[in-house]
This record gives C-alpha cells, sequence and structure tokens, in this order.
C-alpha cells in the first residue's frame, strides 16, 4: 500500500518535470505580486517590514490558486482519474499521494524562494524564521484544501473562477494564524502557540480532507 | 406607546434615516426572496403544463395518420 | 422507531406534507413579523444609551441567528444526505442555502446601518461582522457550485460536500476572526454585547426570531416543493398532481 503511494507520487513528479514551466510559473507568479507591493505603496523599509507577512501569504494564496488546476484536471481529460477509482486501493490514499506531491511541486519551491522575498522585504532573521515555519505548516494545508475545491469543480467547463471563490473564504483561518504568528515574531514575542494551532489545522486537514477529496471526485468523475 | 407623535415616531430620536433604511432593505430582500421563489414555481408548472400538453398531442396524434 | 418517517423518504409524501404545513407556516411568520416589528418600532422603550437606534437590533439579531441556524441545518441536511444517500436531504440542502444567504445580507445591512451613528463609519472589522461576511461568501460558493453544474442531481451532492468542508471550517473562522480582531483593534465596546435587557425590550426580539425562523421554515418549505417539483418532473405523479390542479382551477374559474 505504501508502494502505492509512493508510485503516485513518483508518476507525478516525472510528470511535472517533462513540463518544466508548470512548476515555474507559479513560483515566478508569487515573486512578481510580492515584487509589486514594494513598488506601489513606497519601500520605506518600516512600512515594508509592517506589511510583509500579509503580502508573502496573499500571494502564497493566489500562487497556490494558480497551481491547483493541474492538480486533477488533466487526469481527468484523459480518464486516468477513472482508473484510479477502481484500483485496489481506497482512493482517499491515492488522493493524498497526489496532493502530497503537488504540494512537492509548488509548496516546497515557495519555501525555497522565500529568502529572496526575505531580503526584498527587509525583514530580520526571526521574523523571516517564523515565515519559513508557517510557510512550512501552512502551504500543505492550503494544498489539501484547495484539493477538495479543484475535486468538485474540476468536471466543470468554467471551474477555475469559481474554484478560487469557493477556496479563497475557507483558507481565512491560515491566513489569519500566519500572519499572526509572523508578525508576533517581528516584535519578537514567542509565537508557538499560533504555530501549535496551525499544527493542529495541518493534522485535521490531512485526517478529513482526502475523504472529502475522494467524495467530491466521485461526484465530478460519475 | 414610546413615541408621542408621528413625526417623532418617523425621526426615531434623530436615528430615523438609518433605521428606517435598515428595516426597508430588509423587508425588501424577503419580499424579493419570496417573489423569487414563487416564480420559479410558476416557470416549473407552466414548463410541467407543457409537458402535459405534448403528451396530450402525441395521444391524439394517431388520427391524424390517414391524413397523410 | 423510525418506521412512521420512512413513507417521508418517498418526494410524492413529502411534498404532500410540505404542502399541508405551509399554510400554517405562512399564517404563523405573518402574524409574528406584523406583531414583532409594530412592538419592536412603536412599543418598546427607547435604550438609554443609544436612544431609538438600537431598534434596529431587532432585525439584525434574528436575522445573524437564522442565518447560522439556516448553515447549521444546511449542515445537518448535507450529512444525512451524504451518509444515507436521502436525495431529499440535498434538495433541502440547496432549498436552504438562498435563505440562509439573503438573511446574512439583512444581517450585513443592517450591521452596517447600525454602525454608522454608533461608530461614525459604515464598516468597521468588527469580528461579528466580518465572520458574517465571510458567511455570505460561504453561502453564495455554495449556490454558485449549485447552479454551475447542469446535473442537478450531481450539483446536489457537490454542494452538500461543500456545506459540510464549510461546517468545519466556520468555527476555526470563527474564533481566528476574533482573536484577529482582539489583536487588530484593541478593546473596542461591541454593541452586540446586550449585558441584561430590559424585559420590555426583550419581547419584542424574542417574537422577532420567532417570526425570522418561521419564515426560514416557510421559504424552505415553499424551495423544497419547487425543487421536488423540478427534479421529479418525469414521474407520472407530478404530472398528474398538474393535471388535477388545472382542473380543480377551471372549475373555480366556472
Amino acid at each position: 500500500m505504501f508502494n502505492a503511494f509512493l508510485q503516485v507520487v513518483s508518476k507525478e513528479l516525472k510528470g511535472a518535470f517533462r513540463r518544466r514551466s508548470d512548476i515555474l510559473n507559479p513560483i515566478w507568479f508569487f515573486v512578481i505580486v510580492v515584487m509589486l507591493f514594494p513598488l506601489a505603496i513606497g519601500t520605506e523599509p518600516a512600512l515594508l517590514k509592517r506589511i510583509a507577512p500579509g503580502i508573502i501569504w496573499v500571494a502564497a494564496l493566489l500562487a497556490a490558486l494558480l497551481s491547483f488546476e493541474r492538480l486533477f484536471k488533466d487526469d481527468f481529460i484523459d480518464g486516468s482519474l477513472e482508473q484510479l477509482m477502481i484500483s485496489p486501493y481506497p482512493l482517499a490514499w491515492i488522493v493524498s499521494a497526489k496532493v502530497f506531491a503537488h504540494w512537492l511541486l509548488t509548496g516546497l519551491p515557495i519555501l525555497l524562494v522565500s529568502p529572496l522575498l526575505g531580503i526584498f522585504l527587509s525583514l530580520n532573521m526571526d521574523t523571516y524564521y517564523a515565515l519559513l515555519l508557517t510557510l512550512l505548516i501552512g502551504t500543505p494545508i492550503l494544498s489539501l484544501l484547495g484539493a477538495i475545491g479543484v475535486a468538485l469543480t474540476v468536471g466543470l467547463r468554467k471551474g477555475g473562477i469559481l474554484l478560487s471563490l469557493i477556496m479563497l473564504p475557507l483558507s481565512i483561518p491560515i491566513l489569519i494564524f500566519s500572519t499572526m504568528a509572523i508578525e508576533a515574531a517581528a516584535y519578537g514575542q514567542s509565537y508557538l502557540g499560533l504555530l501549535a494551532l496551525l499544527g493542529a489545522m495541518l493534522v485535521a486537514s490531512v485526517t478529513f480532507a482526502p475523504f472529502a477529496i475522494a467524495a467530491s471526485l466521485r461526484v465530478s468523475v460519475s | 406607546m414610546a413615541f408621542n407623535s408621528i413625526a417623532d415616531f418617523f425621526s426615531m430620536g434623530g436615528y430615523g434615516f438609518y433605521v428606517w433604511l435598515s428595516y426597508c432593505v430588509s423587508f425588501l430582500s424577503l419580499i424579493i426572496l419570496i417573489i423569487n421563489t414563487i416564480n420559479r414555481k410558476n416557470k416549473i408548472i407552466k414548463m410541467l403544463n407543457k409537458r402535459i400538453a405534448r403528451q396530450q398531442r402525441i395521444k391524439n396524434a394517431p388520427s391524424r395518420e390517414g391524413i397523410l | 422507531m423510525w418506521k412512521c418517517l420512512h413513507p417521508y423518504a418517498k418526494p410524492e409524501k413529502s411534498y404532500q406534507l410540505a404542502g399541508k404545513l405551509l399554510p400554517w407556516f405562512i399564517i404563523f411568520s405573518a402574524i409574528t413579523f406584523i406583531v414583532g416589528t409594530v412592538w419592536g418600532l412603536l412599543f418598546a422603550p427607547a435604550d438609554y444609551q443609544q436612544g431609538d437606534s438600537f431598534r434596529i437590533i431587532y432585525i439584525h439579531v434574528p436575522a445573524a441567528m437564522m442565518a447560522m441556524a439556516a448553515y447549521s441545518s444546511m449542515a445537518m441536511a448535507a450529512f444525512v444526505a451524504l451518509v444515507w444517500q436521502i436525495r431529499l436531504a440535498e434538495i433541502t440542502v440547496i432549498a436552504t442555502a438562498p435563505v440562509g444567504a439573503v438573511f446574512t445580507f439583512i444581517a450585513l445591512f443592517t450591521g452596517a446601518a447600525w454602525g454608522k451613528p454608533m461608530w461614525g463609519a459604515w464598516w468597521v472589522w468588527d469580528a461579528r461582522l466580518t465572520s458574517e461576511l465571510i458567511l455570505l461568501f460561504i453561502y453564495l460558493g455554495i449556490i454558485a457550485l449549485y447552479n454551475a453544474f447542469s446535473d442537478k442531481v450531481l450539483a446536489g451532492r457537490a454542494a452538500s460536500i461543500l456545506t459540510l468542508v464549510g461546517v468545519i471550517n466556520l468555527p476555526i473562522i470563527h474564533y481566528s476572526v476574533v482573536w484577529w480582531n482582539t489583536l487588530h483593534q484593541g478593546a473596542t465596546i461591541s454593541k452586540f454585547e446586550k449585558p441584561s435587557m430590559a424585559i420590555e425590550m426583550l419581547w419584542p426580539l424574542i417574537i422577532m426570531i420567532i417570526a425570522f425562523a418561521a419564515f426560514l421554515g416557510t421559504l424552505m418549505l415553499m424551495r423544497f416543493r419547487n425543487e421536488i417539483l423540478a427534479r421529479e418532473s418525469h414521474r407520472p405523479w407530478v404530472l398528474r398532481l398538474i393535471e388535477t390542479d388545472d382542473a380543480q382551477r377551471l372549475q373555480k374559474d366556472k
């Protein structure tokens, strides 16, 4: 069973490396959006430090949205989604593998480019660590939530905008807790409690989301 | 009665605009919701009536076969 | 014990039951609405702090409460729909969503109109108002998802799943917003906290809450009947029903 998980992940990764622009474009978008803010509101370091957590998180959310379409769309079109459904393994398990691969391809690169943003927005070291930790815990939740939305809308012709309408309100708690943690770090306060809350949300969504995704896929494919 | 005169009642102690705006918009949206529900019902019934009429026509159709 | 409920899993029986209940709901909600509004606007004494502007409470609070109540009933119906595969429960979910959305809109609008004289601004990022706004977006998302599917059976199931995801998320959203609010605004006086309302102010509020609940029930029944008719439009019982209705109407006209 664990083998199946790894197989799905490696198949996803191989497929993605064949079309590298699919991985690079959301990251590129993320960096550009973050870059727009200093240009639009001014480059005063104190101001930037104040709004940096919000900017980075909103940009991460938008970049994640851009990448979601890919999660099930191709499989839906070429019919391999139906094959996954009749495979001997539980659909929720296979789906978690796909979401994990998706996170490796979109969440992880965001983490990797975040030092650059830390420099852009003149974050100090403590704040940057907080940013890194919230991204590490928060982006998997985003991937799981987004996967539910994609699974619901994949069969629709104009699912893209609907996906963001459904998903953005649901991701508000992650946004709030993450930016609060980063802000606390910027003021030199402890943010462990907030991280623990984010962690609890991660555990809850890892546990429940795969079943919701599987149920939604059954609706979309039938 | 909490008010002494009709003018008093309409001015709501200076807050008339906000109070009446809230009440008007609220009841208006409830009424729009009711109208929308009734409209939908009428539309469905009209659609069903059309279907019944079509079935009737299909039932009566064989009599025309001789003409053709 | 549950046997007496079994016949109502049939759409025809539920349709008839809803039809029988509907007139009572209409009468009850009309009476409570009139009594509550007149009492609240005319007879309740003015608040010693907020003056007559507090009369907005008689629609704001009931609308906000019933918006939440509508969502919880949707969530329960969605749970039933997904676990026991009962299609009437899906129909209930989708019959309730627009009513809940309108109630949320009313709560938001009256909150803003109340905030203007009290806080001096139409919109303040108050925790309650913010979570109401998010609730409105979730309602609209469910309705939009339902409308996006052309197959209404699938649409009902998708809407049910989204409703359940939303209900898990709503408490988290609420508490995160409350926490965020206390952090960002310091201590603002919340106008919604009603420490101890005088009894003559409380009565109209209770009546208005009942009125909104009855209105919710009325509209749910009406939309529930609509959805059944639309979905079952190919079944013989629906066509028979319409035919007898038409015949009765013709007789009345004569």
